[in-house]
This record gives structure tokens, C-alpha cells and sequence, in this order.
């Protein structure tokens, strides 16, 4: 990749290229990680997310319960609230002003709540957990 | 009961649903001279379109490289305009009950605010059921509802010289905070954080009334309502400091917005298949004969959730919908840009 790719990259506000594109086989940087989501049970759930999609389309993929997401994901119904593990809240980053609107309309909201349509899926959250409420809507 | 003498409203078609398959329905259905009443939970046309996502583009509208989502709304009330549909706002179809026969189907329905609409054929164009009000999960809440919790303000005495709570930080906490602070005895208003997702001027109303100390405002959630016989006397509050305290209120408001629920589509008698009516891909009629479901409630093999699949399941629909209406007319198959019988009813010829 030349500088010129990298600096514009720099500009959207993307930290590497795995991060934009994805990261192709063979290419150093994983594809996938794994996402534990505990459910309001205490059952957790590992699968497998694709690096570029998000936490929320994780979840719809792999059927985990207690996640709506009515809105397909345009951060406009905080139905995929979630709970991010303490461990985890540095590296998922805290949630933008649009998201911090919407989580009004979500219940019992902590500090380490986030609309997990909102968090893209990088290398770096390999082994992420995040718990999910009880109810969404 | 003699049902040919209620007070019903008599037209073509009823089309439950003002979003984007609903408005389309209209179109289709009134180039071929079929009339509508359209019906919708909403205040205003759109759906989900106008209601979760109306300042979000969307790229896969047919000829339409990028709109948002109240441009689309937009479009299609102006695309259906010639065909002067009644549109029927803040009220849901509870009842929808057969009363012709197979091949001349005739339906009755009711809605919540007391309409009844005599019907040949029905389009169910309702997405993913009715946007309702989202229930806050405090135990025991529902035996409070419609008592002394409310999702909405019918009507303002029912606050007045009540020590009212209200749960929220958009504009409907906001806009009932200002209305019923002068009726109230008391108010309270409950949010999670000192930021607001409303109208400007309603936020500096509530913060003068704060200052004031004619509303008092808390930071925190509600996490437990305590009464008796649906009367409520008096609400936990747990801070954001994790401290618990007991308001004393006889009135309690969570807005929390909306969520889509499927509503009494359940109790039509319809085929259902996981909260989705099954129709066939030939004119998308439900298992009840003149009982059309079309745009993201229904479920065919292959079915995609597009605007544009909504689109194609209404053109077809209408053209059996026609055989209903009309018996005994035969459908001609015609285009817009050629047929001068369509454009007069288009009003461009």
C-alpha cells in the first residue's frame, strides 16, 4: 500500500487497513475473531465475527438471543444493546454522541453500555465478551 | 347484528400500513380505479422509513442511486396523490373479521379509536407490526398500565393535582414534562444523564423550570413502582450514584420510544409462520381469500426484506385484488407511458 492510500485512510479515521478492508488471507491479520456473548442467564455463546462486519451482525448471524436489532443496524432503535466486558471497554472505544442519544431509549444503561451495531468487529477485540440485558424492547 | 346498518366507512380497499409498501399499494391499486383508506399506528405516513431511519440513506431504491428515508416517504405521497387515498393517522386496526364469501369476500374492520371500515378487499402492508410503546422492565409495571403508568397522554386531567414521575430524555418526556408541569402537583423528571436528544427551546424550558424549583430533576432510572389495585403511590429511584429512594408519585410516564410489536395481526385468523403471514408469490394473498399481505410482514420461499420486493409484491397483488373489486370487468394490461386511460387518472393526460 502506498502512503498516499495510508494517509487518506488516516483521514476517515480508520487505524490500519485490516480495519477498512477486512484483512486478506494469508496477510498477517486475522479475518475472524472470537465474541463470547453471555446472555442474561450466564450462558455464554463463542462464535466467530468477521473482521470489518459488526458485533450486532456477529450476533444475527449466529442466532444469539436477546438481541433485536429492529433497525438492521443504522443506530436508530437500541434494540442490540449490550454490556461490554470491563476488561474490554478501552479497546471498544466509547460511544459517539449519535449512540449516546439512542441509548436513552434503552434500558437499565451502564457505563460499559454500547449498541453493538456500533462496534466493528478488529483484530485487536480478539476473545471480546460483552452480556446482554434481559430485555431489549 | 345487523352489520350492513353500523356507521361504517364503505371503500374498496383497506391498507393497514402507511409505510412504503402501503403507499405504493395505493398506486398500483388505484390505476386500476380501486379506492383506499390507508390506516396507521404513526401520526404520519413512512413507517419505518419516516420512523427509524429518516435522515439515513438508502442506495438500493431502483432508479433512486441515494434517498433518505423521509425523501422516499416524500416521493410516494406525491407519487399517489392523483388517486386522493384517506389516510387514517394514530389509529391500529384491532379487528378484521370476514364477512362475504370466497368469491366475493367482503371484511369488516374496527380500529382502537372506534372506525368501522366495510372492505372487498384488504391489503396488510404493516412491516414488522405496530411500533408500540417500549415497556420499561420494572416488575409488576403491567398491572399498573392504563391506571396510573401511562405511554401516552390521553387525557390531561388524569395528571392534574397528581404527583407525576416522568422517565425519559427525548422529546416526548420533554414536551409532557412542560405540558403537565402546570397541571401537575408535583413533577419529577427521571433521566440517566444531564443531556437531552430534544427540541433546543424544550431543554432551556425544562432547565429554567428546573432553576425555578417548579420541576425537580434526577438523574437515575426507576427501578421499582409500589401500590395497590393498579394505583401507584410511589416509585424507586436508583441514582447514578447506585443510591435507592422512594418518590412518592400516583403518576408514572416512561418514554423510551418505540418498538415493533405484531400487534392483533395475530388474532386475524391468518396463517402465520413465525409473526410473518405466508402468501404465495403468484398474488400474495394470505390463506383468507381478498386478504392481501404484502411488503415486510409477509413470507414467501426466497423472501427478501427490500423496499424494492414490496414494490413488485404490490403490483402483482392489486391485479387479483381488481377480480374482487370488479367481477365483472376484464383487466387490460397497460403501461403509463403509452396508455392515455392510465394518465387520466394520472392526471397528466
Amino acid at each position: 500500500m502506498d502512503e498516499e492510500e495510508t494517509g487518506v485512510m488516516a483521514k476517515m479515521g480508520f487505524e490500519d487497513a485490516a480495519t477498512r478492508y477486512g484483512a486478506e488471507p494469508g496477510g498477517g491479520a486475522p479475518t475472524k475473531v472470537k465474541i463470547t456473548f453471555i446472555d442474561s442467564h450466564g450462558q455464554a455463546r463463542t462464535v466467530e465475527g468477521e473482521v470489518g462486519s459488526t458485533v450486532m451482525e456477529t450476533a444475527r448471524r449466529n442466532d444469539i438471543p436477546e438481541i433485536a436489532a429492529e433497525c438492521g443496524g443504522a443506530c436508530a432503535c437500541a434494540t442490540c444493546h449490550v454490556y461490554v466486558d470491563e476488561n474490554w471497554t478501552e479497546k471498544t472505544g466509547k460511544a459517539s454522541q449519535m449512540e449516546e442519544d439512542m441509548l436513552d431509549f434503552a434500558f437499565d444503561v451502564k457505563p460499559n453500555s454500547r449498541l453493538c451495531c456500533q462496534i466493528t468487529v478488529r483484530p485487536e477485540l480478539e476473545g471480546l465478551v460483552v452480556t446482554t440485558p434481559a430485555q431489549q424492547g | 347484528m345487523n352489520q350492513l346498518k353500523e356507521a361504517a366507512i364503505e371503500t374498496d380497499v383497506v391498507i393497514v400500513g402507511a409505510g412504503p409498501a402501503g403507499l405504493f399499494s395505493v398506486f398500483e391499486l388505484g390505476l386500476l380505479d380501486i379506492k383506499a383508506h390507508v390506516i396507521d399506528i404513526l401520526p404520519r405516513a413512512g413507517g419505518q422509513c419516516s420512523e427509524l431511519y429518516p435522515e439515513k440513506p438508502i442506495y438500493d431504491i431502483p432508479g433512486l442511486p441515494v434517498c433518505t428515508g423521509q425523501e422516499l416517504t416524500d416521493n410516494l405521497l406525491k407519487q399517489i396523490e392523483p388517486f386522493h387515498p384517506t389516510f387514517h393517522f394514530n389509529e391500529m386496526v384491532e379487528t378484521l373479521a370476514p364477512l362475504g364469501t370466497a368469491e366475493k369476500p367482503e371484511f369488516r374492520l374496527s380500529t382502537d379509536s372506534g372506525k368501522i371500515f366495510h372492505a372487498k378487499v384488504v391489503f396488510i402492508a404493516a412491516g414488522g407490526g405496530s411500533f408500540q410503546p417500549k415497556k420499561p422492565p420494572i416488575p409488576k409495571i403491567e398491572s399498573y398500565e392504563g391506571k396510573s403508568v401511562f405511554y401516552a397522554v390521553r387525557r390531561m386531567e388524569d395528571f392534574r393535582d397528581k404527583n407525576v414521575v416522568i422517565v425519559g430524555g427525548g422529546d416526548s418526556a420533554l414536551d409532557w414534562t412542560l405540558n403537565l408541569q402546570p397541571v401537575a402537583k408535583s413533577l419529577t423528571l427521571v433521566h440517566r444523564r444531564d443531556q437531552f436528544r430534544a427540541a433546543p427551546h424544550s431543554v432551556s424550558a425544562m432547565q429554567e423550570l428546573t432553576a425555578a424549583g417548579k420541576i425537580d430533576f434526577r438523574l437515575g432510572q426507576i427501578t421499582a413502582v409500589h401500590g395497590e389495585d393498579g394505583e401507584l403511590m410511589s416509585a424507586t429511584l436508583k441514582g447514578n450514584d447506585g443510591v435507592e429512594e422512594k418518590l412518592a408519585c400516583e403518576r408514572l410516564m416512561p418514554f423510551f420510544g418505540l418498538t415493533m410489536k405484531l400487534g392483533p395481526v395475530a388474532d386475524w385468523g391468518l396463517q402465520l409462520n413465525e409473526n410473518l403471514i405466508p402468501v404465495d408469490t403468484e398474488k400474495f394473498e394470505t390463506s383468507q381469500p381478498g386478504i392481501f399481505a404484502v411488503g415486510d410482514i409477509n413470507y414467501y420461499p426466497g423472501k427478501l426484506k427490500l423496499i424494492l420486493s414490496g414494490f413488485h409484491e404490490v403490483a402483482l397483488a392489486a391485479q387479483k385484488a381488481h377480480r374482487y373489486v370488479y367481477p365483472d370487468k376484464k383487466l387490460l394490461f397497460q403501461y403509463t407511458t403509452s396508455s392515455t386511460n392510465l394518465q387520466k387518472k394520472l392526471g397528466v393526460s
